[in-house]
């Protein structure tokens, strides 16, 4: 269902194929009741795309990974790397290398010996693991670490040992958990990039589990928003960040205000009074009450004395951040909107008590059932 | 059912692994559970074969076996409790603290655990017996008795004092000092830091300790043989003498079986306690840090306590080895070299028995106890619960039991073992594995799972990763458990006393004989050539461990 929006080539089989997967597990607090970790997945991805399993804490999103990865037993369902059914296969002998979240680097194997290890498994010849670890390392920037032990080596290191590891296998699947998230700010964002080029340019479909929505936009072909187990949305970083299909994963990826409103005909609302032109269309029939998604960047602040917006409101809060400025801005119908201002320091700071307009962005209007 | 169903096709992916739990299964069964039930129905039985329960009223009706129950378990508790705080002290100082000597205090702290049973009861007898250099030459005492609850207790914390040591130095070991780094920052005080992160974090550890120390008082055979006296029994040799003394074999079941209680008691009490607290404080980021959490005061006051034992450790070994080369102690101290030759000629079957005996029983104890932590803390299968109880439930069994039920049980078919080598090897490797599956699995809850999930995701198969990784990850417990079962190979007793033969003796029931003969010159001659050479094979192993995990030493595991 991922690839439909941007079509798929009949002929083409699904790299990655999961059918009706299903994890439950015993309670721990009750041995009686079961707790559905994953509940009824469905996905399907092309050869050398990367998914990402976005999700809050509990979601459901690693034991997914782990199931792909085979660590844990599907309850029901089944996984298929092409048209191979994967169920029975062991761990082992599934070619689709994992990047733990905490990369679970030998500690007793120096470097080089971490990476070369699964080479070595397979038996290749020593001139050979040494020729792909050796290329291996250039690629993720470890040159002259290779004899080092683990414990010499700073988070971000050992992030590329783990991820070394999985390449020099040139696996036919590249898994991440969480890969990032024990890295400062900047060198997530450099990873992140690093991550992705030498994906895109090998070419090996992956599955990356994270929580971070700006991590997971930015990184992937597709997104799978996940909420209990289940699947709240797929599509690709743009559709579930304009079109999120409820208000869990409007709220989850970036920030939204969500607006009290009414349907007025296919394609007008009226909040707060004030009818508002929705060119995407309302699918809801007319006089149904419904909820506008509005993100903060697709509202316009109009100031002066005399303001022809739409809505109307007073400044209650006005942050400058640079970039951009944040102003919260109390409405006639008590709502707090949040306003994304990107020229704040062209067209001045709203003074917090001024009284000022909002028009949002036809384009960028997206409505939920309430 | 269906759940069992599925662990087993999960394990039958890799066929070598179903293999090796089926053979534990059935190892275990045969040479632990098996011999344990002969014994059982032995006490429940007359010599004619009639069921009944006659030997367990003697408990209420005849009082020398009702003190050595009272006796044996006060003395365990006693020397349980002592033993592991003394143990938890010298780990403490030796792993965490900066103080000088570290390495020989280590060595001369392991020393009591690589003696023959009787070294500190003969070194006891030496200095403080009716002869004794301290009581009848220094102070001029007549009439001092040593024997009794005292010296027991005294010889068994000397003995088992170090046990403890050595099992929470690996739980030591094992904490991550940034932890209390941590609680330091977060403005614990020192002692804080020491009652809320420290010890919590050791508890599962300590609680082991103190269970290996009371089980070991308890089974514990040849101080109390030595050192008791008439007019203070213990169970174990009690069973004993009532086996060799009165060829009462149900009695000595019974009793055996009494002593049995309180160890399994002991044992289960820990497995409900320890499995609630499962600590994972390492993880693939090697950390490196020293502990700051001593004061001066403490740590010199702490240090004393190791100083004090290690010099008392020193003056017992002195004594040994003066008494070796003593013609007759306390009367006439011409230095001889008569006692060595009589080893050497006499004794001389008996230390290449032992040898032999130790070296092939050494490497299937360590592996197997590696192998059935493995399959404990990181697999699935049905029954799991009833092989680790199995397994390690031989280290609750006092070795008289074990004795008396390898010949009830291969004495006769389907397995006739009685007089070979092959009794005693089974008997050592089940008797003493357990110390190495406990560590083992203590050592393994504190491994990040994950770094065994890489090794399998990059292609390893179960047996590979076992090979590759958890072993030298395990390489701590690996050591001490092979030095453990090669230690106990050369020093048993209380089993083997029962499996010995003419083709088969051992060094330890030699020294046995010289002590209730009364030469105790010869008896202290066997001692110095058993720690001699039990000192080698320590040396080899270490070597051999530290080269097949070369890098343990350049990475903490914590």
């Amino acid at each position: 269902m991922s690839t439909h929006a941007r079509g798929r080539d009949p002929a083409a089989v699904p790299d990655l194929r999961l059918v009706k997967l299903r994890k439950e597990f015993v309670s721990q607090d009750d041995p009686h009741s079961k707790v559905v970790a994953v509940d009824d997945v469905d996905l399907e991805l092309r050869k050398g795309q990367l998914v990402t399993l976005l999700g809050p804490s509990g979601c459901g999103k690693t034991t997914l990974l782990r199931m792909i990865a085979g660590f844990e037993e599907p309850t029901a369902g089944d996984v298929y790397f092409g048209e191979r059914r994967m169920n029975q296969v062991a761990p082992n002998a599934r070619d689709a290398t994992m990047v733990f979240q905490s990369y679970a680097i030998f500690p007793h194997l120096n470097v080089y010996d971490n990476i070369a290890f699964g080479l070595r498994l397979k038996g290749m010849a020593r001139a050979d693991i040494r020729a792909r670890v050796d290329r291996v390392v250039e690629q993720v920037g470890l040159v002259g670490m290779t004899q080092r032990p683990p414990s010499q080596l700073s988070g971000g290191q050992q992030q590329r040992v783990a991820l070394a590891r999985c390449l020099v296998m040139e696996p036919r699947m590249l898994l991440f958990d969480e890969p990032l998230s024990n890295l400062d700010a900047k060198l997530r964002e450099q990873m992140r990039i690093e991550i992705r080029e030498l994906q895109q340019r090998l070419g090996i479909t992956s599955v990356y589990v994270t929580h971070d929505q700006v991590e997971a936009m930015s990184i992937s072909d597709v997104v799978v928003v996940m909420d209990h187990g289940r699947v709240a949305q797929v599509g690709s970083p743009v559709e579930v960040y304009a079109r999120p299909v409820d208000r869990f994963v409007a709220d989850f990826i970036g920030k939204a205000n969500f607006v009290e409103a009414k349907a007025i005909d296919a394609h007008a609302i009226e909040v707060d009074g004030a009818r508002l032109a929705v060119p995407n269309g309302v699918p809801h029939p007319a006089g149904t009450s419904v909820t506008a998604v509005i993100r903060p960047e697709a509202l316009s602040i109009e100031r002066g004395s005399e303001i022809r917006a739409p809505l109307r409101g007073v400044v209650e809060r006005a942050s400058f951040l640079g970039q951009l400025a944040e102003i919260a801005v109390r409405a006639a119908g008590e709502a707090l909107w949040l306003v994304d201002v990107p020229n704040a320091a062209e067209i001045g700071m709203p003074e917090v008590g001024e009284r000022v307009g909002l028009t949002p962005s036809p384009r960028s209007l997206h409505v939920l059932p309430r | 059912m269906r759940r069992a169903l599925r662990e087993i096709r999960i394990l039958a992916r890799d066929p070598l692994l179903l293999f090796l739990v089926a053979a534990v299964f059935v190892l275990v069964g045969l040479f632990v559970v098996y011999p344990l039930a002969k014994v059982a129905i032995a006490s429940l039985q007359t010599r004619g074969g009639v069921w009944t329960l006659e030997h367990y009223e003697l408990l209420q009706t005849r009082r020398l076996y009702r003190n050595a129950l009272v006796n044996s378990l006060s003395v365990a508790a006693l020397v349980g409790v002592i033993g592991t705080a003394l143990g938890f002290v010298l780990a403490f100082v030796l792993t965490r603290i900066d103080v000088p000597g570290k390495r020989a205090l280590h060595l001369i702290t392991l020393l009591p655990i690589i003696s023959p049973p009787f070294v500190g009861a003969v070194s006891i007898l030496f200095l403080f017996g009716f002869n004794g250099l301290v009581t009848k030459q220094l102070l001029g005492l007549q009439d001092f008795n040593i024997y009794g609850r005292w010296g027991v207790v005294a010889s068994q914390i000397f003995t088992f004092a170090p046990l403890a040591y050595l099992s929470l130095r690996g739980v030591l070991q094992s904490i991550s000092p940034v932890l209390e780094d941590a609680a330091y920052n977060v403005g614990a005080s020192r002692w804080q830091t020491f009652w809320r992160v420290t010890f919590p974090l050791s508890l599962p550890g300590i609680f082991s300790a103190f269970l290996v120390v009371f089980i070991e008082s308890i089974s514990d055979f040849g101080n109390p043989l030595v050192l008791a006296g008439a007019a203070f029994p213990m169970l174990a040799p009690q069973a004993y003498l009532e086996i060799t003394g009165s060829f009462n074999l149900p009695r000595g079941a019974m009793l055996a079986v009494v002593l049995l209680i309180p160890s399994l008691v002991a044992f289960a009490v820990q497995r409900y306690w320890v499995s609630k607290r499962q600590y994972v404080t390492v993880t693939g980021k090697p950390t490196a840090s020293t502990s700051k959490i001593v004061s001066p005061f403490a740590r010199w006051a702490l240090y004393a306590v190791v100083l004090a034992f290690a010099a008392l450790v020193l003056a017992f070994y002195a004594v040994i080895v003066v008494g070796a080369f003593t013609r007759v102690w306390g009367f006439d101290y011409a230095p001889t070299l008569q006692h060595l030759r009589y080893v050497f000629s006499v004794g001389l079957t008996a230390v290449l028995d032992t040898l032999t005996i130790a070296v092939v029983s050494t490497p299937l104890s360590g592996v197997l106890g590696m192998l059935v932590a493995y399959l404990v803390v990181r697999r699935q299968f049905p029954g799991k619960a009833a092989l680790e109880f199995g397994s390690i439930l031989s280290y609750a069994v006092p070795g008289t039991v074990v004795g008396i039920g390898y010949i009830l049980a291969f004495n006769g078919p389907p397995l006739i073992l009685t007089g070979t080598l092959a009794i005693l090897v089974l008997a050592f490797v089940f008797r003493y594995v357990p110390v190495g599956i406990q560590n083992g699995i203590a050592v393994l809850k504190q491994v990040d799972p994950s770094i065994e999930e890489a090794s399998q995701n990059l292609g390893a198969d179960a047996v590979t990763t076992f090979r590759k990784v958890t072993l030298p990850l395990l390489a701590p417990a690996f050591f001490s458990g092979l030095v453990y079962a090669f230690v106990r190979a050369m020093t048993a007793i209380s089993a083997a006393i029962f499996l010995v033969s003419a083709n088969w003796n051992l060094m330890t029931v030699q020294i046995l004989n010289q002590v209730g003969s009364g030469r105790l010159g010869v008896a202290a001659a066997f001692s110095i050539v058993t720690i001699v050479l039990v000192t080698i094979a320590i040396g080899l192993i270490t070597l051999f461990v530290e080269r097949w995990s070369k890098t343990t030493s350049t990475v903490r595991f914590g």
